[in-house]
């Protein structure tokens, strides 16, 4: 075991479940406004994806974004401070928590209509070919995007015209309240895959170390064949759709179900059995530093300027 | 022509179609800029469903002139994405009818990611291709959007009538770096008028006065430019002095000269292929009335599609859509 790597990841998917934790706060108390969709239970598919990449592979996602904004190496400030619609966000706060960036490391967003992102990560990705670059876009989506049209039309024309970009369906299980037994007639998703036909791969999205190695294969594939790649993680989110949202079309036996093989727990755990306790905890301590140092320089923050509303409309 | 300050001096003038215009536009620009490509359903092979295209597959290969299959949200998001990452797409919707399988990325993609990104990302990129009725397509094929994406902040929207200003303005709109949609129609594809053989662009946003007059200010847009020019040949027969103004371009509207020409005449009749119903023109009256109801000797008219979709038959078709006898009572009442 790499233990400079288990160490990494441990400390990269802390650190969006305790940003997301103290976000849910802040919603609770009113500083953050509209919808807040968390990903916590998720973040092995976001760490494990995003630590294969290479700086110039472009990453786009839906709106449940906050996740592979800090496993791109997003800055939790600046992340915080977009939650609040501060002018110090990674938006300036017009973006919101649905629509995160950081250009300098090509993550191109948060996008709010399910799907849409699909055929648009497939632009970058052809842009990088167009442009002979080795770069690559990796698209991640939601098990809810699989039946609206832009899905199958960013998958059939990536597949046709040879596009460098890998998809990741994070299916954690429910589109909203709705199970993916109501939405898919297959609880293997990546079967869909065939029909353009494109290489597959179905991984457990709660293994960061078997994310990794479906995503190095087909960052590879896409690199060095430009060819796409449809790969499902089967995951789980532990909190409702939104903060709006109880969940009560699931049992409490289900959560608990996930949250016993939790990616955060598990590495912990390892880390303990390996003699690395005393670095673990340190982890721990220094990933609430930044966390709590977040969440102050975003209630710090000046809002935007009102005389500054009508900005970034035209270049 | 009366943009004599956008033109080179010494060039040569010849008459072209509006299709060949639209074809060295993009020519020029694509070997100006590598960034440039085309992309849209027939456009490599079959040389342009309209043939605006022609012999450009030939010259730059498949790489920059892209045949797509039909799935106009598909191409139209990878043209995004790919501006989103540096290159300056055009695509091509054979019709702006099939442009609603695209809306969503044109109006919550394109138009809204500079704003959501603080100004991080730019989508430099034209979606171009035919709008409005022609003869006896049907409903479904007789579409006139223009205020769709007039309506939505973030987009450009240019909607010129002339060979001259199509070139000019299809030119400017490669080289923005805003989304542009531009609007042609298959009904002038054909038409000819003189184009200069040297470089030259015409800027977005600025209106041209296609005809100078003093009685009353017509204003439009796209083909309709040539039905009201008709028209004001004909009103002078009777002694009435038309202006008229072509948009050129919805938005951004080139207000002062809307305003200057209304101001000098006191009279405004507007023709617009749109139903009138929450359409362009109908702001565009309440815009005029708005800002200068002093300068105004009679009430504006708009001139519109009437309200239903347009039936096929021809007897059906002449009625819906704007004639020259319904402009020119229009004209005639609000000079009365």
């Amino acid at each position: 075991m790499d233990q400079e790597l288990l160490t990494d990841l441990y400390r990269k998917m802390l650190r969006i479940r305790r940003f997301e934790e103290e976000a849910a706060r802040l919603y609770t108390e009113k500083k953050i406004g509209g919808f807040l969709h968390l990903y916590i239970g998720q973040e092995a598919v976001a760490v494990g994806a995003l630590s294969v990449l290479q700086d110039n592979d472009y990453v786009m996602t839906a709106y449940r974004c906050h996740g592979h904004y800090l496993a791109r190496g997003g800055n939790s400030r600046a992340g915080m401070a977009e939650l609040l619609g501060k002018e110090t966000g990674c938006a300036k706060g017009r973006g919101g928590s649905m629509h995160f960036y950081d250009i300098p490391r090509r993550f191109m967003g948060g996008w709010g209509i399910i799907g849409a992102q699909i055929p648009v990560a497939a632009g970058l990705a052809f842009a990088e070919k167009y442009m002979g670059s080795d770069g690559i876009a990796i698209c991640l989506l939601g098990d809810g995007a699989i039946n609206i049209g832009a899905f199958h039309e960013g998958l059939a024309l990536a597949a046709l015209w040879k596009i460098p970009v890998v998809y990741v369906i994070e299916n954690n299980q429910f589109a909203m309240g709705t199970p993916l037994e109501k939405t898919a007639t297959t609880d293997d998703l990546s079967i869909r895959a065939l029909g353009y036909p494109m290489a597959r791969e179905t991984v457990d999205g709660h293994d960061v170390f078997a994310v990794r190695s479906v995503i190095h294969a087909a960052a590879k594939r896409a690199r060095e064949q430009q060819l796409p790649t449809l790969i499902e993680a089967k995951t789980y989110r532990y909190r409702g759709h939104s903060m709006a949202d109880p969940a009560k079309y699931r049992t409490a036996q289900d959560v608990e179900a996930w949250k016993a093989r939790d990616p955060i727990k598990v590495l912990g755990e390892k880390m303990e059995t390996l003699g690395m306790k005393s670095l673990r905890d340190q982890i721990d301590q220094e990933v609430e530093d930044e966390i709590q140092d977040a969440v102050r320089f975003a209630e710090e923050s000046p809002f935007p300027a009102p005389e500054t509303a009508l900005d970034y409309t035209y270049v | 022509m009366s943009n004599a300050m956008e033109k080179p001096v010494e060039s040569a003038m010849r008459e072209i179609q509006i299709r060949d215009a639209l074809q060295e536009a993009m020519t020029e620009e694509m070997l100006r800029d590598e960034r440039v490509f085309l992309v849209g359903e027939e456009v490599g092979g079959y040389n342009g469903a309209y043939k605006c295209s022609k012999g450009m597959l030939d010259q730059f290969g498949p790489k920059r002139v892209i045949d797509a299959p039909i799935a106009e949200n598909g191409f139209a998001a990878i043209g995004i994405g790919a501006a989103m990452a540096g290159l300056r797409p055009i695509v091509e919707f054979m019709t702006f009818n099939f442009s609603l399988c695209a809306i969503d990325q044109i109006i919550n993609t394109a138009a809204k990611s500079r704003l959501m990104s603080a100004g991080q990302i730019s989508c430099p990129i034209v979606f171009r291709g035919a709008g409005g009725a022609a003869f006896q397509l049907g409903a479904q094929h007789a579409n006139s959007f223009e205020h769709f994406y007039a309506y939505t902040p973030g987009l450009i929207v240019v909607a010129p009538a002339t060979p001259y200003d199509m070139k000019g303005l299809l030119k400017s709109s490669i080289r923005d770096d805003n989304p542009v949609v531009f609007f042609e129609s298959e009904l002038t594809y054909g038409k000819r008028g003189p184009v200069p053989e040297g470089e030259y662009i015409v800027p977005i946003g600025k209106a041209d006065i296609k005809r100078e007059g003093s009685d009353v200010t017509l204003i439009t847009w796209s083909k309709n430019v040539f039905l009201t020019l008709d028209v004001a040949e004909a009103l002078a027969q009777e002694g009435i002095s038309a202006e008229v103004v072509d948009l050129r371009t919805l938005r951004p509207l080139d207000r002062e000269a809307v305003l200057t020409s209304v101001a000098k005449t006191h009279r405004c009749v507007i023709v617009q292929e749109q139903h009138e119903v929450a359409s362009y023109g109908s702001w565009l009256s309440h815009m005029i009335g708005t800002e200068i109801f002093d300068e105004l000797d009679a009430p504006i008219k708009v001139v519109s599609t009437l309200e239903a979709p347009m039936p096929y038959s021809k007897a059906l078709e002449v009625v819906l859509l704007p004639s020259k006898e319904r402009i020119m009572q229009s004209v005639r009442e609000v000079c009365a």
